[in-house]
């Protein structure tokens, strides 16, 4: 009989302990869970948790609070950035991020975006387009490309009839309050350590007090697209990408 | 020991009564008849350590209000009649997740963009919600420059009391004309206020959420009738002025500036030795029904006059159902009332029977 080896287990990869250790309501292949996780992550690496306060949105994210355990109120549709400015200003001391959809933020949120970051608001955005209006069914948002069929536009957008995709992030990097503004995706691992990268220098800008910080996530909506998960990420990189080019517009730090 | 009077508009003791009531967050988008309380706090309230911030929007001032109600800091905003119309959404969430949030309205003349004149067609819209949903906002309605002042005290201290959206309902006569105001000693910030729901961040505790989405099965139901606990409850907060109905044969009711035009109109008449008292509601909601109910019991007739096409002389009606009616006269808005053009309808109502 041969001696057992003693076993040494080694934790290497954990959930950060801010997301509750619950099921999803996201479907297969959505990536609003990926990108809570690296918001939670965020959170525990500045050490914000305790000074945080959440702005939820109307969209397939209102269920915000259930994953990242903060101090959270729940904000009309498209109203985060003008909830988040009444937060802010009534609590200067806190940490105040809001979390909004395409059609949430592009859409009828529009003047509440421009004029937050115009304002230079001490507050952190993640918004996460994903071109579609996603919990009330796909119908065509203001994100949503050219001939991408949607449920509004049957035979797909049309520009002519229905504009082009607007494009936030060099919008919002437009505005003077702004200290940062970026494009990212988490379609792999390179683009997630760079979109990493992105959501800590947005949430950095409130942090050193720099101004209004901003992080656009392309992201999939496999049940609306229509497709499997994993033609949706292929569509990320083949489709979303080069019409919403990654990159960093704006960086407050890298400025004279 | 209070301070010295001074003489100041409406609007003004709006914006000085909310600094010593303890408000330090206001957010506003300029509208006539009430620019007078942007212009003046846009100084004073950075004065007072708080923050001031010009919206741009009423759809965003009310949302604003909506995040700093949420940490539990007294916050107000005010706008005029369209923009209120704006505000409505935003007033509906934060009476559905339970927030505390001052909201005046100098009510203008309308449908549409109407006129910047005085009006009070906005009772409805005041006291049977406004927006979407099973909600009430309580309603002061000041009739004095003093009352501009002391109902902002009020409006705070029963926004936090019941942690519901309050809302001062005045008019382009209360909120420009100018009379000698009583301050009072400005409240101390109080720390603990809100304390066992307002977001501070987390810290050490379990997170908080404040939201108006019950979607888990009888969790709305609920919600909903929490809320109506809430708003039978706020029946104690009648507030009314009587001005001789013991003796009346007629009650005039009437509210606001209207109800002080009236009142000068209804003493001319007693002392033409007319039997007539008026009372002059001063929270809309709650509306004093059980006062008017005793009257009606007691046999009085009664009068309504607004500074519309008959609002609340349906609550009136309601009130006496059964006992009583009452009559109405309105002054359309776009037109300014007097006095005098009073005396006749009163007159007539009580003739008649
Ligand atoms: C005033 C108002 N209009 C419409 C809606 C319905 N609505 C709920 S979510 C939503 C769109 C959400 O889309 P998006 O912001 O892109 O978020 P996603 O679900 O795609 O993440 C809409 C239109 C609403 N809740 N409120
Ligand atoms: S509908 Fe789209 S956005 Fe919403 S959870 Fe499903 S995949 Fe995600
Ligand atoms: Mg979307």
């Amino acid at each position: 009989m041969s001696s057992i080896p003693e076993i040494k287990e080694e934790l290497v990869f954990d959930r950060p302990k801010v997301l509750a250790d619950v099921p999803s309501h996201y479907c297969p292949g959505c990536q609003h869970g990926v990108i809570h996780r690296m918001v939670a992550e965020c959170l525990e690496e500045f050490g914000l948790v305790e000074k945080t306060i959440a702005v939820s949105s109307i969209g397939c994210s209102v269920f915000l609070y259930n994953y990242i355990l903060v101090d959270t109120v729940e904000a009309p549709h498209g109203r985060a950035p003008a909830v988040a400015t009444g937060v802010k200003r009534a609590r200067t001391d806190a940490f105040v991020f809001a979390y909004q959809g395409d059609g949430d933020l592009a859409s009828i949120g529009l003047a509440e975006i421009m004029h937050a970051a115009n304002r230079g608001e001490r507050i952190s955005v993640v918004f996460v387009n994903n071109t579609v209006y996603g919990m009330t069914g796909g119908q065509m948002a203001p994100t949503t490309m050219i001939g991408q069929k949607t449920t509004t536009c049957p035979a797909g957008r049309c520009a002519e009839r229905e504009g082009g995709p607007m494009r936030m992030a060099e919008l919002i990097a437009s505005l003077d309050g702004v200290a940062y503004s970026a494009r990212v995706a988490v379609n792999s691992i390179k683009n997630m350590a760079q979109a990493k990268r992105a959501l800590r220098r947005t949430f950095e800008t409130q942090i050193k007090g720099e101004g209004f910080g901003f992080v656009e996530f392309l992201a999939t909506c496999p049940t609306n697209w229509r497709v499997s998960p994993v033609a949706a990420n292929e569509r990320v990189a083949k489709e979303m990408i080069p019409g919403f080019p990654l990159g960093v517009y704006k960086d407050a730090a890298k400025e004279d | 020991m209070s301070a010295k009077r001074v003489f100041i508009k409406g609007n003004e003791a709006i914006g000085q009564g909310a600094l010593a009531a303890g408000c330090r967050c206001y957010f506003g988008y300029p509208i006539t008849p009430q620019n007078d309380i942007p212009e003046m706090l846009s100084s004073a309230m950075p004065a007072a350590g708080g923050q001031f911030v010009q919206a741009e929007s009423e759809v965003a001032a009310a949302n604003m209000l909506l995040g700093a109600a949420a940490c539990g800091v007294r916050a107000m905003t005010t706008s005029s009649s369209p923009g209120v119309s704006l505000m409505q959404e935003a007033i509906s969430y934060m009476a559905g997740s339970e927030l505390p949030g001052v909201i005046v309205n100098m009510n203008r003349g309308g449908p549409g963009l109407g006129d910047i004149g005085p009006s009070q067609g906005d009772y409805f819209q005041s006291v049977k919600g406004g927006g979407h949903g099973d909600y009430r906002t309580l309603t002061l309605a000041p009739a004095t420059c003093q009352e501009c002042y002391d109902l902002t005290f009020t409006a705070f201290e029963l926004a936090y009391k019941y942690r519901n959206p309050v809302l001062i309902l005045g008019d382009a006569i209360v909120g420009q004309m100018k009379e000698p105001v009583t301050p009072r000693e400005p409240l101390p910030i109080d720390p603990a206020e809100g304390g066992d729901w307002k977001l501070t961040g987390r810290g050490e505790r379990a997170p908080r959420l404040l939201k108006s989405l019950f979607l888990e099965d009888g969790a709305l139901a609920g919600q909903n009738r929490l809320l109506q606990k809430k708003y039978e409850a706020m029946r104690a907060e009648v507030l009314y002025e009587d001005f001789e109905t013991a003796a009346a044969d007629l009650v005039v009711v009437a509210y606001g500036s209207i109800g002080r035009i009236a009142k000068t109109a209804v003493r001319a008449l007693r002392d033409a030795g007319l039997k007539i008292g008026l009372l002059r509601p001063i929270t809309l909601y709650p509306f004093p029904e059980e006062a008017l109910r005793a009257l009606a019991a007691a046999g009085k007739r009664f009068l309504t006059i607004e500074h519309n096409l008959g609002q609340m002389v349906d609550d009136v009606r309601l009130a006496v159902r059964g006992l009583a009616d009452s009559d109405f006269y309105g002054v359309f808005p776009g037109n300014l009332p007097t006095p005098d053009e009073f005396v006749e309808p009163i007159r007539a109502a009580a003739k008649g029977a």
